[in-house]
């Protein structure tokens, strides 16, 4: 079984403790297989998902790379848990709304994660902080190699790995990045990467997924077109896209302390005031401030708050973590005021040491 | 900003979706974004977009004869594919490829695989590709009226067809029903 409070003790497999990831947060990279045989999983009946569900939890936890995994049914999980999974990354929205016969395989560092009948029989993804897409991906090959050897995928000579929805047909692969780019939305410049990335097939999406809209300027950047290109290409190309979105974001950054350093402290200076000040937030403003204080960091305006502590407080403040560190339900206004709270004291803190 | 569905409730679900190059923008409240069937949180896919889920006229996929046809292993209709944009089983791609073919040459841009294969797959793969060079071969054999060529070259084809029926490894086959079928 998964323990949730074993995995909040630690700070997740996507949050950065290294300095080196001032704009790239983390990497991520997923593969879509599916059994042969067998009934996509949105098709299939409840029952032939549980039978899949216990043919292939034995099969996941004989794989060395996930080393002795955590995992867990779904059935047998509670909402908040399942909602701190998906805060964490670790399953999808869709995932954590299923029941029976589904579940999550987790290696412990949760670096290497595998949903099992989500909307294709076997999702699994590697995760790293910073870009590490090629690193990614090849771990998730090893994976995906160690399960070939037990199970029978479906497969076509021509068109590759069949999935449940066409768009993954191919590969099976969705390589991401997540960026935090306050530069290019500071410089109104982020719009024309949007569009540029859109023109040459890359899907941009804010940091939760879809509904989530870019808050806290911060954006997630992936491949569309999984059919007809090779997986160290994919993973490749979005590499250097990124290196590229990189370099833009660093070039605004200068442009923004060349001609507005004023403006820029003023903006970094009333995030702390206010995170550090207020006692009603709400999780899209603290995401935006908590992005503000991040620019601060790595623009050496800001030297009394350390990143790791932001990027820690940009996974807790979020609403099914918070709820398990209060260890109970709240409502979205008794959160506002808990979410304050607790960024109220951990700024508060960090300034003063 | 209120829905623009509703036109009462407030819009905490902001749907983006860019697809080649213009980008379009919703914004509705929770509950009418479940009603629309918009899963505001999971990820919208391309193929719903394409299939027109998202109001706007999509591709046509299929005609009215073929929307009742059926997967054959499954029994999935091409309607309800149009519908959920996502398949039943496997054998669905073989069923309705003629269907699919436009729709992932639009997703893709391309239409044929060439990465990772997996292990026990590769003598299949190499067949595949064998099988379709010796037709070609054998149309070119018929043109030039080569016609005991022609004869050799559909024996070959004949052998290449019947091991790619055979399950070719032996255990850990994940179906039972395959692994039984041997000889």
């Amino acid at each position: 079984m998964i323990k949730i409070d074993e995995l909040l003790k630690q700070s997740g497999g996507w949050l950065a403790p290294g300095d080196d990831n001032a704009v790239v947060i983390s990497s991520r990279v997923r593969l879509a297989r599916n059994l042969k045989d067998c009934a996509f999983p949105g098709w299939a009946g409840e029952e032939e998902c549980e039978r899949i569900w216990s043919d292939l939890l034995p099969v996941l936890r004989s794989c060395k790379s996930l080393s002795k995994p955590l995992y867990s049914g779904l059935v047998d999980m509670s909402v908040l848990d399942k909602q701190v999974l998906f805060e964490r990354h670790l399953i999808s929205r869709e995932h954590a709304n299923k029941k029976k016969g589904s579940g999550i395989v987790l290696r412990r560092d949760e670096n290497m994660s595998v949903m099992v009948n989500e909307e294709d029989h076997l999702r699994m993804q590697a995760m790293r902080p910073g870009l590490e897409l090629t690193t990614c991906w090849d771990k998730v090959n090893e994976l995906d190699s160690e399960i070939e050897q037990q199970v029978r995928y479906a497969f076509s000579p021509k068109i590759g790995y069949l999935t449940a929805c066409p768009s993954n047909v191919g590969t099976g692969m969705r390589a991401s990045a997540m960026l935090n780019v306050p530069g290019l939305v500071l410089m109104n410049e982020i719009n024309a990467v949007v569009k540029g990335m859109a023109k040459i097939g890359l899907a941009i999406r804010g940091l939760w997924g879809e509904g989530s809209e870019a808050a806290g300027n911060m954006f997630q950047v992936s491949n569309q077109m999984t059919l007809g290109e090779k997986e160290e290409d994919i993973a490749e190309n979005l590499e250097q896209i990124v290196l590229e979105i990189v370099e833009h974001e660093k070039n605004a950054r200068a442009r923004l302390t060349e001609t507005q350093e004023n403006l820029i402290r003023d903006h970094v200076g009333r995030a702390v005031g206010i995170l550090s000040e207020a006692y009603i937030l709400s999780s899209k403003e603290a995401l935006d401030l908590l992005s503000d204080l991040r620019l601060g960091i790595d623009m050496g305006i800001l030297t009394s708050v350390n990143r790791r502590t932001v990027d820690y407080l940009i996974l807790l403040t979020q609403p099914g973590h918070l709820q398990k560190i209060e260890g109970r339900k709240l409502k979205t206004k008794e959160r506002d005021s808990v979410r304050a709270r607790l960024v109220r004291e951990r700024i508060r803190t960090a300034i003063k040491k | 900003m209120l829905c623009e569905l509703c036109k009462k409730k407030e819009a905490t679900i902001h749907l983006t979706q860019v697809l080649d190059g213009s980008v379009k923008k919703v914004h509705m409240c929770e509950e009418c974004s479940e009603k629309s069937g918009f899963d505001a949180q999971g990820p919208t896919s391309i193929t719903d977009i394409l299939l027109g889920m998202g109001g706007e006229g999509g591709l046509t996929i299929g005609t009215q004869k073929s929307l009742g046809r059926s997967c054959p292993k499954c029994q999935m209709k091409l309607s309800s594919f149009k519908k959920s944009g996502r398949f039943g089983c496997p054998d669905c791609y073989d069923a309705f490829k003629d269907e699919l073919a436009p729709l992932l040459k639009v997703m893709h841009r391309k239409d044929v695989h060439i990465g990772k294969i997996p292990s026990r797959e590769s003598a299949m793969v190499q067949r595949s590709a064998e099988l379709s060079s010796l037709e070609k071969e054998l149309n070119d054999a018929v043109k030039t009226e080569n016609y005991e060529e022609a004869a050799r070259i559909r024996d070959r084809i004949k052998e290449c067809k019947l091991a790619m029926k055979e399950p070719e490894d032996s255990g850990g086959d994940y179906n039972e029903s395959t692994s039984n079928d041997k000889d």
